[in-house]
Parts: C-alpha cells; structure tokens; sequence
C-alpha cells in the first residue's frame, strides 16, 4: 500500500561537489519495498518549487524502518534537498512504481550518474536469491559516479570512465565484460546509455530491464504527464514503469 | 454544518476533486477516506478512447504547473463497462467530466452516462485548451457553448454541470448564455493558456508548445472570475483554480461558489482535500457558522 509519512533524516552523507545521500527513517513500520520502486519527495520553502521530485529507493534496511536516497544537484529542487540536515523532516509518499523483476542467473546491471541508484536494492534482492551480479557502472570521470565501493559487497563491481579515472576508459559498452554471456540486464541512467545497454541486449537476444525517468507530476498515476509510448499505448512511468522490457517501447532503441 | 446543494445533488461538504487531477479516486484510495469527499469529477471522457499528446506534457512554472495531456482517456464504453463498476459504489457524488470535438460526440456521451444509475450528475467540459479540434472552441463563443449545452440538454435529465474557460473576454457573457440554455451549474475555471521555453535547449517544454496553466497562480483570477458570475446568473456555481488549502476555498465560497473543486493540490499532497474539509469545520467553528452556506455569497 502506498503511503504518505514524514520520514526522519538519520544521516546525510555528501559525496562530491554533485551528490548527496540521505538516509531516512520511519517513524513506524515502513512497507515492503521492491527494487527499482521509487518516493516524491516533498521540497520545502522553495519559491520555485511546488510538486515533489521523484527519486529512485537506493538502499533499504528493513529491520532499521530506513531507506537512502542518492541524490544529484541539477536544479532548484534538488539544491533545495541537499540543504536538509539531519534529524529534520522529509515528506514522503512511497513506495511508488513496479520495480525490476530480480530475474536471470547471470544478470548484468548497468548504471551511470544517478541510475546508479537503484542498483544497489536491485543487487542485494539478487543476493537475496542467491545470485551475486556482474555491476558496471559508468561516468565521465571517477567522480561522477557517486557510490562505488557498496557495490562490491554484493556483486563484481566493474567501472568504465570516459577519462580513464579508474576502471577500464571509455563508455560502459565498450567495456571489455560488457558483451560477456549474460542472461539478463537491467539497466538505469542517462537515457543514451540505456539505449546502447537495450540495442545490444536485443541484437544478443538477452531480456533487458530499463528505468526511465520522465517528467512527472504526480507520481501516483492520476496526472497522466509522465507517459511513455508503447506497443499498449501511452504508459505512465510513475504507475506502469519506470521498469519497462525496451522491447515493448515505440521509437525509444 | 459542511452541507451544500448544486442543483439536485447533495453534497457533504462543498469540496470535491477537479477533473484531470484525479483519476478516478481510486489513485487516492490508499491516502484518504473517498467517502469524506463532497464530490469526485473523474477525467475527462470521449467518445472513442484517445491517445492525448505527445510527450512532454507537463512543466511546472511559478507557482504552477502547465500540461498538455490533451483528454487521453479510455472511452465513453470502456468507462461504462469497466470503470464504472469499480467505483459506482463509492458513497460520495461520482461524476463525470464530458468532452468532445462535435456536439455529437458530447451528445453521444452524456446519453451513455445517463444510463448509469450511481452517476448523478455530468460537468460538460467546453473548456480544454488542449485538443486541436473543439474543446476551448465551444467555451469561447457564447452561440456555440449555448448550442452545445442545449443539444445536450436534450439527451441528459440529471445535474448538467458546464465547466467554462477562462480565457475568454467575458466569462460573464459565456455563463449566461449556457444558462439560458438549460445548464443547472457552472464551474469555473478550467486552465488557462499558458507557455514555458526552455532557454538552454532553446525550445519550448510541452511537446504542443501552449498548455494549461493551474495551481496557486491562477487563484485570483480564478475568484475574481466566480465573483462576477456568481453575480451574473442564478444557478449555483462551483469554484475552482489553485485552491490548496481552507482558506482557498473559502475565498470562492465566499465569492458565491457553493461548492469548490481542488485540483492540481492533489499532486503536492494526496491527502489535502481531507485537509481542507477538517479546515473548514474548523473555521466554522472558531467563527460560530452553523450552516457553510451563511457565508456563500456573502462579498
Ligand atoms: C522514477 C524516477 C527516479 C529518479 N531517481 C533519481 C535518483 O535516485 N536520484 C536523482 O538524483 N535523481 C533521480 N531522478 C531525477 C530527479 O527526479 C530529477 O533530477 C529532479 O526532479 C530534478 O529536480 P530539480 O528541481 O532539482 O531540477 P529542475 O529545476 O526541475 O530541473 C533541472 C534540470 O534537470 C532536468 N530534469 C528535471 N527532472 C528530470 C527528470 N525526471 N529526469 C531527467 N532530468 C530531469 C531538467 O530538464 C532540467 O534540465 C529520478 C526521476 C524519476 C522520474
Ligand atoms: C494534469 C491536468 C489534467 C486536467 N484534465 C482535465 C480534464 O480532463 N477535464 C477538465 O475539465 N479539466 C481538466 N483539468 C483542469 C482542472 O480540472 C482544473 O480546472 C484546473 O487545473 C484548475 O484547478 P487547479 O488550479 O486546482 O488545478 C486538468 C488539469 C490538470 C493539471
Ligand atoms: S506523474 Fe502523474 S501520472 Fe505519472
């Protein structure tokens, strides 16, 4: 069930000039969360600001009643955010969304920026039934991917920056383990990036997973703002996504 | 103490929820109570489902958001067969917001909601900016808005609410004329056109380049509007534009509104139509009103 409910910050963690995490806490019992499911994050006293931001569920502990969120600064919002500190409020409705289906043997996960971000939840649930990922995650430097060393906890942790950094140079797909024998790929992060991740697992015939991130208004499915085109019609990311098989996208690979 | 009539509808509380804003209720299910409500207008429905526009269709300004979803709907038939049924048992006044390109196609719609039992009333949108053909059409040329309120008249007997458009010369002149033509309420205002340009990427935000502009920054004009009409016609009006808290929608009551709907609020809080209501059995108490309707009108 959904639900609305002031959350607690526990802890704020800034990483780089760009990122920041924050872990919240439930005042009660928080509901089950699936992995790729996101929150609308309330933005207060903000003169520009008026609907929530949606932002990917990073991290879940549920014996704690905790979830982390990975946040990027780009705009008013997110600036807004990243000046909450801890022990302040943060309104939240959650959890939203359908979340990444936790299938294959062999799963690939593919993230850049802040589609890092659901990866980790979506890593752990893979643990979880006792399949330890393959993670690649990308940016164009080291800096720009937000949150690494976590990764390696639950999963082959593999980086490709475009300046050579750290990990292999170059794009995630054109990682020397990018092309191995998968049996499945989810992926989140810049929308070009997914679409390289899609193209190849549909030339390769391997089931892929994307997250999209459309403009959203409401995130319950009510606005009807956030749709994407499909074989069925337009979809709302924030009800029938953001996970979607790209497969079932019109004019999106 | 909240209880106001439209017409023959009896109405709870005065707040309902705005077409377009809401879904069909049951988005909200998980969040309030939708029995508490004095009304739900659900989306807008055609007579053929509709794909509405190309994305993107939302961006938020000042104070307010644009969209340009464009009426995408699942149909008159499919609304009758399949979505009626899951929400006709709702103890609060479900109704549903019409839309066309034709007067047939109003026509052919109302007569299928007629039928359906638990529906007491229709709001007949003449007023959507966001179609190419029709829609703001009508609710811009006082002929056209009667022509259309009284082919529909014809085929529909219960609580015919038209929703009219600001963005006309005189709203006042729209008003009268879908009264004379047989409409037992107005509400208003639907969105006003509005635009956004993304200067970095040097092109607009919405894929239809103009939308509709709602939330906080279109209240004033929003009230001032409900005042004039209030003023201008006999039937009761139903207020809507930014209203975000009790205080908002006592603004339109007082203006002459008898009832409020509450629209692009849902989206910053889910549970702020229940908010408002126990505002306004607040205020009613701090200021010993027994009755809501001792201060409609009352400016
Ligand atoms: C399902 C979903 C999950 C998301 N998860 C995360 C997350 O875990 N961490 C995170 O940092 N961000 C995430 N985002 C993106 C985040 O919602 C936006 O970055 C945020 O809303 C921007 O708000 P703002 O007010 O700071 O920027 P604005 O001032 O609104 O915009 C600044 C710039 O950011 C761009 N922008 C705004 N919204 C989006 C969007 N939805 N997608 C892409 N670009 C956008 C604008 O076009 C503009 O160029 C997610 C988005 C969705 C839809
Ligand atoms: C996303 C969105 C969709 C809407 N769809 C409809 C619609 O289908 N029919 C209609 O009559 N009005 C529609 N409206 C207009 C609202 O019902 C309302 O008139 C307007 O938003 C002003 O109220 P508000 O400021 O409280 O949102 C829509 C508004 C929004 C924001
Ligand atoms: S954001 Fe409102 S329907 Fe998806």
């Amino acid at each position: 069930m959904k639900q609305i409910t002031d959350f607690r910050i526990v802890e704020r963690l800034q990483l780089g000039e760009h990122y920041f995490m924050l872990k919240v806490q439930h005042p009660d019992t928080m509901q089950p969360i699936q992995p790729g499911q996101f929150v609308e994050v309330e933005v207060k006293d903000s003169r520009e600001v008026m609907l929530r931001r949606p932002i990917s569920i990073h991290d879940v502990d549920a014996m704690a009643n905790t979830m982390s969120l990975l946040i990027q600064i780009v705009g008013n919002g997110t600036r807004k955010l990243a000046e909450l500190k801890v022990g302040d409020k943060l309104n939240i409705i959650y959890p939203l969304g359908n979340g990444f289906s936790v299938e294959g043997k062999r799963p690939l996960l593919v993230g850049g920026g802040a589609g890092t971000a659901p990866l980790l939840h979506l890593a752990k649930c893979y643990n979880e039934k006792g399949v330890r990922p393959v993670i690649l995650l990308g940016g164009r430097t080291a800096d720009l991917i937000p949150v690494k060393e976590p990764f390696a906890q639950y999963g082959e942790l593999l980086i490709a920056t475009d300046d050579g950094s750290m990990g292999e140079k170059g794009m995630v797909t054109q990682h020397s383990r990018f092309a191995d024998d998968y049996d499945h790929i989810a992926t989140c992060g810049p929308t070009p990036m997914m679409k390289a991740v899609a193209r190849h697992a549909k030339e390769k015939g391997i089931a892929c997973e994307v997250s999209l991130e459309n403009m959203m208004a409401c995130g319950i499915g009510a606005c009807l703002c956030c749709v994407q085109d499909t074989q069925e019609g337009h979809k709302c990311v924030c009800k029938d996504g953001p996970v979607f098989d790209p497969l079932t996208l019109n004019n999106w690979m | 103490m909240l209880e106001t009539k439209i017409h023959n509808l009896t109405l709870k509380n005065p707040v309902m929820t705005a077409s377009g804003t809401f879904g069909y209720g049951e988005e909200f299910a998980d969040f309030i109570d939708l029995n508490r409500l004095g009304g739900i207008v659900v989306k807008g429905t055609t007579g053929e489902r509709r794909q509405g526009n190309a994305y993107p269709r939302m961006a938020e300004t000042p104070s307010g958001m644009l969209n340009a979803v464009g009426l995408q709907n699942v149909g008159v038939d499919t609304f009758c067969e399949k979505v009626y049924d899951r929400i006709k048992d709702l103890d609060t006044n479900v109704i549903v917001n019409v839309s066309g390109s034709s007067i047939e196609e109003y026509c052919t719609v109302a007569e299928k909601i007629n039928a359906l039992e638990n529906i007491p009333a229709i709001e007949l949108n003449i007023s959507c900016p966001n179609v190419k053909k029709g829609g703001m059409g009508f609710g811009t040329n006082p002929d056209m808005a009667a022509q259309v309120v009284s082919e529909v008249r014809k085929v529909y007997d219960k609580t015919l609410i038209v929703k009219l458009t600001p963005n006309v010369t005189s709203v006042v002149d729209i008003a009268k004329a879908v009264e004379q033509a047989g409409a037992d309420s107005v509400s208003l205002i639907n969105t006003m056109l509005g635009m956004a340009i993304d200067v970095e990427r040097q092109r607009p935000y919405l894929s239809t380049i103009t939308g509709g502009l709602s939330g906080p920054c279109v209240k004033p004009v929003a009230v001032r509007m409900v005042w004039q009409v209030a003023h201008a016609v006999q039937i009761p009006v139903i207020g809507l534009g930014g209203i975000t808290c009790a205080a908002d929608a006592l603004e339109f009551l007082m203006a002459g509104a008898k009832a409020v709907e509450v629209g692009t609020a849902n989206f910053m809080d889910p549970t702020v139509t229940i908010k408002i209501i126990e505002g306004l059995e607040d205020y009613c108490k701090r200021h010993k009103i027994n009755d809501i309707n001792e201060i409609i009108g009352i400016i």
